[in-house]
């Protein structure tokens, strides 16, 4: 089975304000407030841990949620955000994030 | 032997700009245009003006990009060069004034970005001693508000509300937050008012997202909306990641800061019994009255 890896953009600004991550693309000036569970995904988003291992480390770790819901919740999430080029996808490890 | 340059130093939002040409009917347009915001201050920054043609301001959507250590400015009536290690730059444009003013806007919102403040899409005036912005879409009540002003309240701007950090006190941690935190500047930027705002300052009370509707009344956004608001209305021209981190973090500590509230509102002068009697109150955050 292939993996996924996920990397955050360079082309975004994020920040954490009164518990919630906002996150705002600079090329488009698109603009997501992200949950707690997107919130530990994005942070993970090293572009070298398998969106998998984040899902069964990170997630269901920490929050109680099905395995599997969490898996296609963290898919869906993580599409939703590369199409708006604000996390970086592959099926192999990224380099780490740009500096600015 | 050509002649020296004229020189006008403009002082916008506390920050003295000199400008200078040796164009004489846009030294007399730019005189005019900013006479209440000329300043004897020692000039912090300097643009050199080279008038090319004669022409009206361009509907061209403007282009900001870093080139290097430089910005560019381009649109249709204008090309600029900014160097913001020496605080210089030099402008090619058309001698209207609507270039020249924004040229100046997109000037202040890149010196802004670094000092924490920004330009605004909003109405703001000085009531009782404070500061109140009015922020909203086209059409949703800007003008409005300052024309259902009284006569004591002093218009700063109809269109382009100008908001720094109180630099009074720099890295004070403010007991009383809220309080003097942020000051919103008057500035000559005016819109459908056609009226230059006063040249002076607040600190600001409130900060309002207008909506039209049948009655008055203030509403508490949650601290994300707040800044997503806030992002859809400053003014920033630049597709740069780093100027848009900039500005993410000081919307977010204005929002921490400075009371934001949705005013639906009821086009009548009533309206400004609302923000008189605003007080501002949220958790952690005393009242201003």
């Amino acid at each position: 089975m292939s993996e996924t890896y996920i990397a955050r953009s360079s082309a975004i600004a994020a920040r954490m304000l009164a518990g919630e991550m906002m996150v705002m693309n600079s090329a488009d000036s698109t603009f997501f407030t992200l949950n707690e569970v997107a919130t530990a995904i994005w942070q993970a988003a090293d572009g070298h841990t398998p969106l998998r291992e984040i899902v069964r480390e990170r997630i269901c770790g920490e929050f109680e949620i099905d395995p599997e819901q969490a898996q296609t919740d963290a898919e869906q999430f993580v599409a939703e955000l590369s199409s708006h080029g604000i996390l970086l996808v592959s099926d192999h490890p990224l380099p780490p994030e740009a500096p600015r | 032997m050509s002649m020296p340059p004229k020189i006008a130093c403009v002082e916008i939002g506390g920050i003295p700009v000199s400008l200078s040409t040796n164009h004489q009917r846009f030294f007399d347009l730019l005189l005019g245009r900013y006479e209440g915001f000329l300043s004897a201050s020692r000039p912090e920054f300097a643009l050199e003006f080279e008038i090319i043609v004669e022409g009206t301001a361009s509907d061209e959507d403007v282009r900001v990009r870093r080139e290097g250590p430089h910005w560019l400015l381009e649109r249709g009536d204008f090309s600029a060069r900014w160097d913001p290690r020496t605080g210089t730059g030099s402008v090619r444009q058309n001698a209207n004034p609507y270039s020249l003013d924004s040229v100046l806007r997109i000037l202040h919102s890149l010196i802004l970005a670094e000092r924490g403040g920004f330009l605004l899409h909003a109405a703001s005036a000085i009531c009782d001693g404070r500061a109140y912005l009015f922020s909203g879409v086209s059409g949703a009540g800007k003008t409005t508000m300052t024309r259902l002003a009284p006569a004591d309240v002093t218009l700063l701007t109809d269109e382009i509300s100008y908001v720094r950090p109180n630099n009074v006190r720099p890295n004070h941690v403010y007991p009383e937050v809220g309080i003097d935190a942020y000051r919103a500047f008057g500035t000559p930027f005016a819109g459908e008012l056609a009226k230059a705002g006063e040249n002076c300052s607040a600190a600001i009370a409130g900060l309002f997202f207008l909506e039209q509707g049948p009655e008055n009344r203030a509403d508490e956004l949650s601290s994300a909306e707040a800044v997503r608001r806030l992002m859809r209305n400053i003014l920033f021209f630049a597709e740069d990641p780093g100027l848009i981190e900039k500005l993410l973090a000081t919307a977010c500590d204005f929002v921490a800061r400075v009371p934001v509230r949705r005013l639906t509102f009821y086009p009548d002068a009533r309206v400004w019994d609302e923000v008189r009697h605003f007080d501002g109150v949220k958790e952690g955050m005393p009242a201003h009255v």
